[in-house]
Parts: structure tokens; C-alpha cells; sequence
């Protein structure tokens, strides 16, 4: 028996990260420098001793399975427990693709039920942050909730983009609403939920004969616990907290780590991130390079100018390219007498020398590919 | 298809490193911001489909274990074969081996359990990006009963006194082991023997009472045995003093060494370790450099090496220096020509420089 089990929702296509999803799914997206932003979520289960636990995967999921492997980056590989890619899957009475959050834990009950848990996490791997979810635990059984949200405090003019907890005094939920356009409280629900086991599985069973249902989380499960009157408190985390769903808040979140602002670090020997390592060699820094406030990771030759970037493994810059406020992906060859300034490059993109890519503050940071950057050169060579 | 097993015998390496040495043995000093010497000897046997692999460790072998481990880094963690570290645990009341027959003596069922007919042999200090599945092809074509990896070096250096020099005729057959200087055509440790033949040849070295298989068992009966040799192409470098520690470190900072060593061929592996990308802040100026992940830096550093985990406050400078695993360089400090060894932690505005000859070293978790 396990005490609490987690469930990783890695499944989404995040359509709004464009080109960075067209090709692998939204959790297997590259992110700072070295990992990947379902390393983060990982991670946060392996220091929390969170050690059982079912990836729940569903569009384009190559990469992503590979990445996960038997665990072994994470502590993961054991023989009682450690992680399982849970894929939708066919049986003898149907069977189909996880239309919805709960749907895709209702269609792995048995999995669940194999470990006899008493409390189930669910999380989603499209976050990043740095959570220690055994604290969040030890609230949920000291309440004795029926189901544990956690909550962080958005500014109050940001509050009608999320999903809104409005709470009693004792952070007691007595309602959720999605979206709101008058937020009568700013705790934004993380997408973080811990529920007794017994009781979640009740709803997923009744959830999952409603036909109208639209099988999720935040739209259906909680809102029906809380007609039913059950115990559900907020658990309130003051840490950083970033969903990565767009270019911009992908970007952003990059940019936060390099300044390690609002407590996001790269470099906390206490809260390590782990992530399938590529053993590549120290990168090189030539003699005419300059680096500044930006986080390097190893394979690179570095003959530019870089500032205020991420750059991942097997990166080359040329001399007299100026790499600036942009995230460079593996395996990206760099021309010289470059200019890049917020822009996403994408894995294997091989930019000319003489390339020009500015983009304005006001504008989303431009992401590039090899196909991307085809259409878009002159055939000069020149850019924009 | 025929196939080659693998030792590592550091029973017989010379070596001169003072205090990098004192806690550790010479196989597992640090190289090249990440590495261990061993590391190229190990990763040269996998790349070559080495999928068994012995190593012969007398003293200091502590850093070895953990380094190695179960050899996972290095996909030796197998079902058949795999890694075999194998330290002076001899319970044998007749033996009356010496020196490395010892070793030999004492550890027969590793040779005998194995499918593999060859053994490719090699020591830890011939620091290359070497694929030897050629050489082996060679050793089966001209049907060799032992063939030695040799390695011209053209320039010959005090660091490669200690090993002897080939000899050969225009087939490639060698004729003469020696301790020739003016010979450039030194003898890298490394060779592929058939396996029967190495068994016979340790039960012969032990009858006679002798102390070293390869003197006595290879050089001493070069006139019975066919040996040839094979040379090995492309960089290479021989690592068994700080001097030449140094300067093969530093030779690594022209790109062109760096990448023949590491990028060119295969994939030199070595123990990983969960470290985040290095962070440059806001006053860092580096040059010139190589730099392993999980540094911070924000001071100056030219042309130096720093391995995994240093961290430079701002207002350091660290030149033509090598620091190694976890070291901090507090701010105001200047360190020129400088080898520290891990964990040391330079004090605010200390000041340590050597000369490019005789760098100076700093042992493991000192505090200056």
C-alpha cells in the first residue's frame, strides 16, 4: 500500500505555444537550458518523496516517453511503484482517448486502486514551480479534507484570467468560479489537487456516467463536491509559481530564471531539478566572447556576444553575433554577424550568417524553426 | 563474431602528482572540467563494443568506486559482462605471484567465465578519443598474437619517459621494445592479446618467479611471440606529472585540441551529475575557457578550466588556472597558474600565483 499516489496530467497540446508544440507535447517542451518543463513537476514528486506515480499521456507522445523512460533521472525506477506511462488504451468493453482531466483518471482506476492509496495528487506537468507537496499533505489529513486545492495569490487585476477560490475565513472553499469577471478573491487555484482517494473516486464514477459532463476537473468535479457540501480547503503557496501555456509567459518564465526572480532558482542544491542527462563535454567560451546574466549548458561553442539568454546543449555562436533576451534551443547553429533579440529557436535551426531577428518589447517573442526561418529569409540571406 | 574483453591494470602506472594524489588514485584525477583520466580508457573500450570490463586497482581506490559505481555511466550495468573493479583481495594460501600476476593470479575466473577470445589491455594515463575495433580487425587479419597500440608524438616530452618505445619493420612487425628517448614512437599501454595465450603466459611469468606480465610476459619474449604494432591517430595526450597535468589541460583551450579530443569521434562518458546549466551574472567576463556545469560565475576568468559546481564572486579574477569540482573564489581574490583541488575555498582578496612550469597546487578542501 502507498500512502498517496500522484497523477501527472501530461497529456494537453498547448496550441497557444504555436510552432514549440507542433512536433511533441506541451510537458516535453525545452526549458531552461537543460530540462524539460515536465521536469519541474517531476521533480517536485521526487523531493516531496512522492515516489508512485502515472504520467498520463495522450498527444504526441514520443519524445515525452522516451524522456520519462523507467524514472531513472528522478529516482523513479523501482519495483514496487515508481512512475507508469499510462496511454489511453483499447479493452473489452471499449475504451477511447481521454476526453477530459478526470476522464483520464477515471480510465485508470485499476492503476490507482493496484497501490490501495489513501489520498491521490493530482498534478499537471505544464507548471513550473517548486512545491514541496508532502506540506500540502500534511495540511490535507491535519483538516481532514475531503480534497485540498492549492492556491497562490494573483494580483487582483490578473484574477479574472484564472480559476478563482472564494474561502471562508479558515480557507475553507465554499465556491470556485472559472474566469470571473468580477473576482470576489485573488487565490488563483495551480491546477494542484490532493484528494482522499475514496471520495474522488465516488464522483469519477458518478462524473463519468453524466453524459454532459465535460469530464474536468475544474469544470466538473470540484464544483460538484462543493454542492455536495464536502470538506475542501485551499493551501496556500507563496513560492513562484508560472503556467507556461503561451509564447510569452514560456519566454517570461525563461527570463525569471535567468534573474531568479520571485524565487525560482536553477541552482538550489536543497530543491535539485533532475532531468535525463546528456553527459556532453564543458561548453567552450572563445576569446571573443562576452556572457552575461544568462544560463549556459554544456556541448556549446561560444564565439558571440550573449546577454540576458538560455542557451541549451550543442549551441554554436559565431564571432560578432549578439544574442539577446532569447532562448536557444539544442543543437542550434548560430552564423556570425547575427543579431537575435527575443527570439525562441528551435531545436537543430541553423541561422545564417547575417541574420537579423529584432523583436519589439510590445510584441510576443518570435519563435523559429529551420522551416519558419525559410519562408522568412530573403534570398540574400538577410532577415526581415 | 570474435570479441574483446577489457582491463584497466593500474597496478604498474609511474606517476608523479604529490598532492592531487595523496587521497585518490591516479585514475581518478580530474580532467578537463568533467573527466576522469580513467574515463577515456573506460569510454574507448565501450565505444570499441567492450561489453566486460576489469580493473586491476591496488591502492587509494575509494574515489574509483564511488566514481565508477556500477558503471552505468558507461552502460556497463549488464546482465552479461559489465564491470568488474577489482581490488587486492587474495585468499589464495599457494600463490606465489608478484606484482601484477597477482592480480592476473587471483582473478582467472573473470578471463575464463568470459565468451570473449581477446583481451584488450590499457592503462589510464594515454589520454585519447580512440575507437580500437580497427586495430582489432587488424590483430585477427594478420592473425597477431599481440598487438600494441603505439603513438608517435614527434616531440618528445619529459612526460613520456617513463614508457617504452617500438621498434618495428616496414610490415608493422615489432622487433624491439625499448627505453630509446630519441624513438617517438612510444607504446600508449594499450594492447589486444588472444586470451589463451595471456593465461599461458601468467602461469609462465608465475613458474619464473617474475614481478610484471608485461615486461616478462610480452617485452621479454618478443622473439617467440608475433607482435605488432598499430598506430593510433589522431590527438593524444600522456598525463603522469602535475607539469604535464597542466599542460595537457591547458592545451584543451585552443578549439581545435578541444574538439578533436571530444566532439570529433565518439562520446567520451563520465559519471553524471544533477548540475544545472552554468549561470553567468551580471559582472562576469570570461574568456577563453572551458566551463562545466553548475558553476556561477561572476568575477573574471581567462583561460582557465573550471570544473562542475565552482562558484566566482564578483571581483575574482582566475587566470590560466584549473579549479576543480566545488571550489569558491571569494570576491577581490587573483589566482594565476593555480591548480585547486576540490572543495577549496579561497578567502576575500587572497592572492596565489605559479608559474606556468611549476603551477601551484592546492590540495582538496583547503581554506585560504
Amino acid at each position: 500500500m502507498k500512502e498517496c499516489v500522484g497523477m501527472l496530467l501530461a497529456g494537453g497540446e498547448g496550441k497557444r505555444l504555436g510552432a514549440l508544440t507542433h512536433k511533441g507535447a506541451k510537458p516535453a517542451v525545452p526549458f531552461g537550458g537543460k530540462y524539460r518543463i515536465i521536469d519541474y513537476t517531476l521533480s517536485n514528486c521526487t523531493n516531496s518523496g512522492i515516489q508512485t506515480l502515472g504520467v498520463l499521456t495522450q498527444y504526441s507522445p514520443l519524445e515525452l516517453n522516451r524522456h520519462i523512460g523507467n524514472g531513472k533521472p528522478w529516482d523513479m525506477d523501482k519495483k514496487s511503484g515508481g512512475v507508469t506511462v499510462l496511454s489511453p488504451y483499447t479493452g473489452k468493453t471499449g475504451g477511447d482517448w481521454y476526453s477530459g482531466t478526470a476522464d483520464a483518471i477515471y480510465q485508470n482506476i485499476h492503476f490507482v486502486d493496484q497501490f490501495n492509496p489513501e489520498y491521490v495528487l493530482v498534478i499537471s506537468g505544464d507548471h513550473i514551480y517548486q512545491m514541496d507537496y508532502q506540506k500540502m499533505l500534511n495540511q490535507h489529513k491535519e483538516s481532514e479534507a475531503d480534497a485540498t486545492i492549492s492556491v497562490i495569490e494573483v494580483p487582483w487585476e490578473d484574477a479574472s484570467r484564472f480559476g478563482i477560490l472564494n474561502v471562508s475565513e479558515n480557507d475553507r472553499i465554499y465556491e470556485f468560479e472559472e474566469k470571473p469577471k468580477m473576482p470576489q478573491s485573488n487565490l488563483a487555484s495551480m491546477g494542484i489537487y490532493i484528494f482522499t482517494w475514496e471520495k474522488l473516486k465516488a464522483y469519477l464514477l458518478e462524473d463519468a456516467c453524466n453524459k454532459m459532463s465535460s469530464h474536468d476537473f475544474g469544470k466538473d468535479i470540484i464544483p460538484m463536491m462543493l454542492q455536495d457540501n464536502h470538506k475542501m480547503f485551499a493551501y496556500r503557496f507563496n513560492g513562484y509559481w508560472k503556467d507556461v501555456g503561451t509564447v510569452k509567459s514560456y519566454w517570461e518564465a525563461n527570463m525569471d530564471l535567468i534573474q531568479e526572480k520571485s524565487g525560482i532558482t536553477s541552482n538550489d542544491k536543497n530543491w535539485k531539478t533532475y532531468t535525463k542527462d546528456s553527459n556532453l563535454p564543458p561548453h567552450y567560451i572563445s576569446q571573443h566572447a562576452s556572457v552575461n546574466n544568462s544560463l549556459i549548458n554544456s556541448g556549446c561553442f561560444i564565439s558571440g556576444q550573449i546577454n540576458n539568454s538560455v542557451i541549451f546543449r550543442n549551441v554554436r555562436v559565431e564571432q560578432e553575433s549578439v544574442v539577446n533576451q532569447s532562448i536557444i534551443h539544442p543543437q542550434v547553429s548560430i552564423g556570425s554577424n547575427c543579431m537575435l533579440e527575443r527570439v525562441i529557436v528551435m531545436e537543430n535551426t541553423v541561422i545564417p550568417d547575417g541574420t537579423i531577428l529584432q523583436i519589439g518589447e510590445d510584441e510576443d517573442p518570435l519563435v523559429i524553426n529551420n522551416e519558419i526561418l525559410g519562408g522568412m529569409l530573403t534570398p540574400t540571406g538577410s532577415g526581415k | 563474431m570474435e570479441k574483446m574483453m577489457g582491463l584497466i591494470n593500474l597496478d604498474h602506472e609511474h606517476h608523479v602528482f604529490n598532492e592531487l594524489a595523496y587521497f585518490r588514485n591516479n585514475a581518478s584525477l580530474p580532467f578537463a572540467g568533467r573527466y576522469r583520466l580513467i574515463d577515456f580508457a573506460l569510454s574507448n573500450m565501450v565505444n570499441s563494443n567492450i561489453q566486460e570490463v576489469a580493473v586491476f586497482v591496488r591502492h587509494k581506490y575509494r574515489s574509483l568506486l564511488d566514481h565508477i559505481g556500477t558503471g552505468e555511466n558507461w552502460e556497463l550495468d549488464r546482465r552479461n559482462g559489465g564491470m568488474f573493479i577489482l581490488p587486492p583481495d587474495w585468499n589464495d594460501p599457494s600463490d606465489r605471484s608478484k606484482g601484477d600476476l597477482r592480480f592476473f593470479h587471483n582473478n582467472r575466473d573473470y578471463f575464463h567465465r568470459s565468451k570473449s577470445q581477446y583481451v584488450l589491455v590499457s592503462g589510464s594515463q594515454f589520454i585519447s578519443n580512440a575507437d580500437y575495433k580497427e586495430a582489432f580487425e587488424y590483430h585477427l587479419e594478420r592473425n597477431a598474437d599481440v598487438t600494441l597500440i603505439s603513438a608517435d608524438v614527434e616531440d618528445v616530452q619529459p612526460e613520456h619517459y617513463p614508457y617504452f618505445r617500438v621498434e618495428a619493420d616496414d610490415s608493422g612487425w615489432v622487433n624491439n621494445i625499448t627505453n630509446d628517448q630519441k624513438n617517438s614512437e612510444l607504446f600508449t599501454g594499450v594492447y589486444i592479446i588472444n586470451k589463451d595465450l595471456l593465461m599461458d603466459l601468467v602461469d609462465e611469468c608465475i613458474a619464473y618467479n617474475k614481478d610484471n606480465f608485461f615486461v616478462y610476459g610480452i617485452k621479454e619474449k618478443l622473439s617467440d611471440l608475433k607482435i605488432q604494432k598499430y598506430d593510433h591517430k589522431g590527438y593524444s595526450a600522456f598525463v603522469n606529472t602535475i607539469e604535464s597535468f597542466y599542460k595537457q589541460n591547458m592545451k584543451l583551450l585552443e578549439e581545435e585540441n578541444y574538439r578533436d579530443l571530444f566532439f570529433n569521434k565518439n562520446l567520451v562518458r563520465t559519471k553524471n551529475s544533477s548540475n544545472p546549466p552554468v549561470k553567468y551574472c551580471e559582472h562576469a567576463v570570461v574568456n577563453h575557457s572551458l566551463v562545466a556545469n553548475g558553476c556561477v560565475i561572476d568575477g573574471n576568468v581567462e583561460g582557465s578550466i573550471l570544473f562542475r559546481g565552482v562558484n566566482i564572486k564578483p571581483g575574482a579574477t582566475v587566470k590560466n588556472s584549473i579549479i576543480m569540482q566545488r571550489c569558491t573564489i571569494e570576491e577581490g581574490v587573483y589566482l594565476e597558474n593555480v591548480i585547486l583541488d576540490k572543495d577549496v575555498h579561497v578567502s576575500k582578496d587572497q592572492k596565489i600565483i605559479g608559474s606556468k612550469e611549476k603551477p601551484y597546487v592546492v590540495a582538496k578542501r583547503q581554506v585560504i
